[in-house]
């Protein structure tokens, strides 16, 4: 088969397995963002044993590699004569989103905590002194000056979080790496083919050019106030 | 009637003893200067006065209401302790304004949020926003502001930034507004605006508490001087009384550093 025939078959795979990058990418976020919030409050909690539990397990989360813990988290169920993912993509699909939610939910979390606590004592302390309750002053006063103040470090782990979805082909969740790879085992009459799984590149770099634009724009937006 | 009365109010933090006994009080529309060095304990008390810290003993009491007594623990409950800081507004020495809100809006704010609050609210949605804009505007037109309306706060001087933070604690009619050095962090060019805009309250027979380090101010605009020294009131008495008879020896020679210059 020529370059020129293979060409199609190669980027109607890459495409399909993009998909599941794409996927995987959005349910990570959806899930991160919000229970990063809540771990933050965890480990900024008064409460000391839940300020302390919290930590520790941002520690443990942070502290070993995200492979590892896709690893666990898919094959220990099994391992304990528990499969409960099934052994289909959806159920690979499930186990990688879990993994993902939680790891990026705990580094999100440390980002709050910086954005949180870096809003000046004072405005607190003008929201209360005006009668608002601690919920309005959240909402009204920090929350914006917060979300002004994590855009960039942010930015940074959601372009490392495009990239990081590729480690799930380690559980063999169908993503563009592996649709990549497929063409060198044989795929679609293509067989001992390496440059599909080299051209995956172009779709991170694009995708992470989209998002870097549009990033910017969110931070440019933020510059009406200091 | 006084309308601000305090009583043996009393404040440690650890094992420093930051307020020892200070009782005073004061009348309506006057004006209550609070002197002394740095760490004699200024700050705190009006932070005990709107809520900001909590006393360890004594009592406060606003037109006969006891807002707060270190005996009485029913007067320390948090749902309680919002609608009594209303009585009282504070101007803090570094403003303090929310940067994401224009001049306006900042005063705006938190009178929008209390409207919020009560029933009638949605009916009369806009007719409550138009009346809350109208008097906001006229605060800061009172403030010299109006054509400053719609800048953020980084786009204001810090004297413009300072008499927005005077409007915003206007806009709620508190009986007592107190400053916390309003003017320390100004220049001498900006200090002045921002002294004429509170000598121009004080003329409205606004009934305030200034806590500052500016003497010929405080003598000009004050109907009452305390000074404080270490956590205690050294003495007490009109300005006439203060800076020109003072009775302590710690009084004079904390004056002859102003008056010698």
């Amino acid at each position: 088969m020529t370059f020129a025939e293979q060409f199609p078959i190669v980027i109607q795979a890459l495409n399909t397995g993009f998909l599941q990058t794409l996927k995987l990418f959005f349910v990570t976020l959806l899930g991160a963002i919000p229970l990063g919030l809540i771990i933050s409050f965890g480990s900024m909690s008064r409460f000391k044993p839940l300020s302390y539990f919290t930590k520790i397990v941002v520690w443990i989360i942070r502290g070993t590699p995200l492979m590892i813990q896709l690893l666990i988290i898919y094959f220990m169920p099994g391992l304990m004569d528990n499969n409960i993912w099934g052994g289909g993509e959806s159920g690979r699909f499930l186990a990688a989103s879990i993994a993902f939610i939680f790891n990026y939910a705990c580094y999100f979390s440390e980002i709050y905590r910086g954005g949180i606590q870096g809003v000046p004592k004072g405005q607190e302390e003008a929201g209360l002194v005006l009668g608002m309750t601690k919920s309005q002053i959240f909402f009204k006063v920090k929350l914006l000056q917060m979300v002004k103040r994590i855009v960039p470090p942010m930015s940074n782990e959601i372009i490392t979080l495009v990239k990081d979805t590729s480690l799930s082909r380690i559980i063999s969740l169908q993503e563009v790496i592996f649709a990549g790879q497929s063409f060198m085992k044989g795929n679609m009459g293509i067989a001992g083919v390496i440059w599909p799984l080299f051209f995956t590149a172009v779709y991170y770099l694009i995708f992470n050019g989209i998002l870097t634009v549009l990033l910017g724009r969110l931070e440019k937006k933020l510059e009406y106030f200091r | 009637m006084a309308i601000l009365e305090v009583q043996h109010v009393s404040k440690s933090f650890g094992h420093t003893e930051v307020l020892k006994d200070i009782s005073f009080s004061l009348e309506k529309g006057k004006v209550l200067s609070l002197i002394g060095s740095s760490g004699s304990g200024k700050t705190t008390l009006l932070r005990c006065l709107n809520f900001l810290e909590r006393p360890d003993g004594g009592v406060i009491r606003v037109n006969g209401e006891t807002l707060f007594d270190a005996g009485d623990r029913a007067t320390m409950q948090e749902k309680e302790i919002r609608r009594k800081r209303l009585h009282f507004g504070l101007v803090f020495q570094s403003f303090n304004l929310f940067p994401q809100y224009t001049a306006l809006q900042n005063v705006m704010l938190a009178k929008e949020l209390l409207e919020k609050e009560k029933p009638d609210y949605k009916v009369r949605k806009k007719e409550i926003h138009a009346q809350i804009e109208a008097e906001a505007r006229t605060l800061l037109d009172q403030m010299g502001l109006s054509d400053r309306v719609d800048n953020y706060p980084h786009q204001l001087s810090g004297g413009q930034c300072q008499r927005v933070a005077i409007a915003r604690a206007l806009a709620l009619k508190p009986d007592i507004l107190c400053f916390d050095e309003p003017t320390s962090a100004l220049d001498p060019e900006l200090t002045g605006e921002v002294l004429k805009v509170i000598k121009g309250l004080a003329d409205q027979e606004t009934t305030m508490i200034i806590v500052t380090h500016e003497m010929a101010f405080a003598r000009d605009v004050s109907s009452q001087v305390i000074f404080m020294d270490g956590g205690c009131i050294m003495e007490q008495g009109t300005p006439s009384e203060v800076f020109e008879t003072p009775k302590e020896e710690r009084t004079k020679q904390f004056l002859s550093r102003f008056t010698n210059r």
